[in-house]
């Protein structure tokens, strides 16, 4: 495996590990692992370093719902355009183009029920290139990036073996 | 009444392991580095095939030798990995774990005297089970000057006429020890040289930091001289499942099998389907738990450098093995004191032989964060020896 891809395989896990550890679980020099970081991130690699947090434990309320989308591809832009249009609105956290049913998902996060089904009727629906949207608001988060939000590990294993 | 107890057990002395785990368990908030097995849970794709074997109703006996699709699976296994064939249904059967191999090996192979080379530290199982059997252990002292590596000369001093099995436990528990293809070629030369057997346990075989593991069956002539044993606890995070196999010489394996199916009747059904599937699609999991482990061993590596703790640098398994000697203390001593004062629990060198007597043998079989915690607590410890 590449530095490269180990690199990846433990920040996107981790990351708040610093250049000195990263070197030492890799087994590679402290220089070479901070180019490596340096240069992922200048070729938008690594596009950031965000913190998973689980809105559902705290006081602050927060709504999330997926949106499908189907749109009218426009000549010679076909679905960019329109991506653009919609990623550019603060409170939608991700855009993806889609195969199947419908052509865009569009991920969203408000504070209230009210203001997420607001931002589709208002803005969302309203689009000239908008056909029709469905929208699913999220009721709980069992797993998110990979972590179970759910339960924490529990080590059952015996104390002491051979 | 009479003495129920047979004499040939009740000398066998029990597991040091055993006396060790008792203090542990009454230590209250104690961090452990103490177990050998894998921290990872099995990978879910194959729990999911146990269950659905289960729902499907396949709860009965499978052939004495294990089902024929896991015995394929095996032999393709072994043929990808090492370029050894072997005959899925002659020459490969499916075991309770690698230790019931292990036992089975040993009481098939030997007669009342014959001698068992067993290199240590290692396992604890090889010298009960050669005992049980009736044969006489002959104990080889690995050095750590050789990277506890076993070499042909080390073999030589022990052979005699009576010996006729040399046992080889690599990658090593609990010194993490591999061997290179060079070092088996000297083995093999004498082994051949000397007409003996060999029991290859290869439980961690898939867990080697430095390169491929290479099997002694791959050399010329060793083949039709060994028993290979390996299982899925190690690589697939699967301790619980108990399911490992024997590979080896048709006649020898007729035999074990004819012990098996007195004392087992069979390996665990359930067991044994989701072991198909770790074979045929888990390669991308032991990766994953390879990498993870060697970040561990270059942490603690690095860790023992900085606090002052002597340590080989191990390539295999998921152990190291530092030496305590500079602190004059017995393993005993330094794990039962670590354990009162620091409430950490590690495993006294001298659990796995008299020679791990100067170590202490530490496990990463757990996440970084559990090994930060504990490392805090062995710096603080040694600070106050220095």
């Amino acid at each position: 495996m590449s530095t490269r891809q180990e690199i990846l395989n433990i920040i996107e896990k981790n990351s708040r590990i610093d250049v000195h550890e990263l070197s030492v679980l890799l087994g590679a020099e402290e220089i070479v692992v901070a180019n490596e970081l340096k240069a992922m991130e200048e070729e938008g690699i690594i596009c950031g370093y965000h913190t998973m947090i689980d809105w559902s434990k705290t006081d602050i309320e927060k709504v999330n719902a997926l949106i499908e989308v189907k749109v009218t591809p426009q000549r010679g832009l076909g679905f960019d355009s329109i991506a653009e249009r919609i990623y550019k609105y603060p409170e939608v956290t991700s855009v993806y183009l889609m195969s199947g049913g419908f052509d865009l998902m569009v991920i969203l996060e408000g504070k209230t029920l009210q203001e997420v089904a607001g931002f589709v009727s208002n803005k969302l629906s309203t689009l000239d290139t908008v056909l029709s949207t469905a929208t699913h608001f999220i009721l709980k988060k069992y797993k998110d990036h990979g972590t179970i939000l759910a339960k924490k590990y529990e080590d059952t294993r015996e104390i002491i073996t051979p | 009444m009479r003495n129920p107890i047979g004499k040939k057990v009740v000398d066998i002395k029990p597991s040091g392991i055993r006396k060790f785990f008792d203090i542990v368990q009454e230590t209250e908030g104690a961090i452990s580095l103490g177990v050998g097995e894998p921290d990872f849970d099995t990978p879910w794709h194959i729990r999911d095939e146990g269950i659905y074997s289960l729902e499907k109703g396949r709860t009965f006996y499978t052939s004495n030798s294990g089902l024929k699709e896991l015995r394929q699976e095996v032999s393709n296994y072994i043929n990808r990995t090492q370029g050894v064939t072997y005959d899925p249904i002659k020459e490969i059967f499916i075991t309770v774990g690698g230790s019931e191999a292990i036992d089975l090996a040993l009481r098939a192979m030997v007669d009342e005297g014959d001698e068992v080379l067993i290199p240590q530290p290692s396992y604890v199982s090889y010298e009960p089970c050669a005992i049980l059997a009736d044969a006489v252990p002959v104990i080889i002292e690995l050095k750590e000057e050789n990277q506890f590596r076993l070499t042909a000369q080390e073999v030589l001093d022990k052979v005699t006429d009576k010996t006729k099995i040399l046992v080889l436990p690599f990658p090593n528990n609990p010194t993490g020890a591999v061997m290179e293809k060079e070092d088996l070629e000297a083995i093999a030369k004498v082994v051949i040289e000397k007409d003996l057997y060999v029991i290859s346990d290869e439980i961690y075989s898939e867990l080697t930091y430095s390169g491929k593991h290479v099997s002694i069956v791959s050399l010329p002539g060793m083949k039709e001289r060994t028993i290979l044993i390996n299982g899925f606890s190690k690589a697939y995070a699967m301790t619980g499942w108990r399911l490992g196999y024997a590979c080896g010489p048709k006649e020898i394996m007729e035999q074990m099998v004819k012990i098996h199916q007195f004392a087992i009747m069979c390996a665990p059904t359930t067991s044994q389907y989701a072991a198909v599937e770790a074979l045929k699609n888990g390669d991308d999991d032991v990766a994953m738990m390879r990498e993870q482990y060697n970040h561990r061993r270059r942490y603690l590596l690095n860790e023992f450098k900085r606090i002052g703790l002597t340590c080989f640098e191990p390539f295999g398994a998921f152990y190291v093995f530092p030496s305590i000697k500079q602190f004059g203390m017995t393993s005993d001593e330094f794990c039962t004191r670590l354990l009162k004062e620091e409430k950490l629990a590690v495993v006294p060198g001298n659990a796995f032989g008299d020679c791990g007597e100067g170590y202490i043998r530490i496990s990463y079989a757990y996440s970084l964060e559990n090994l930060k915690a504990a490392m805090e607590r062995l710096e603080r410890f040694i600070e106050r020896l220095k």
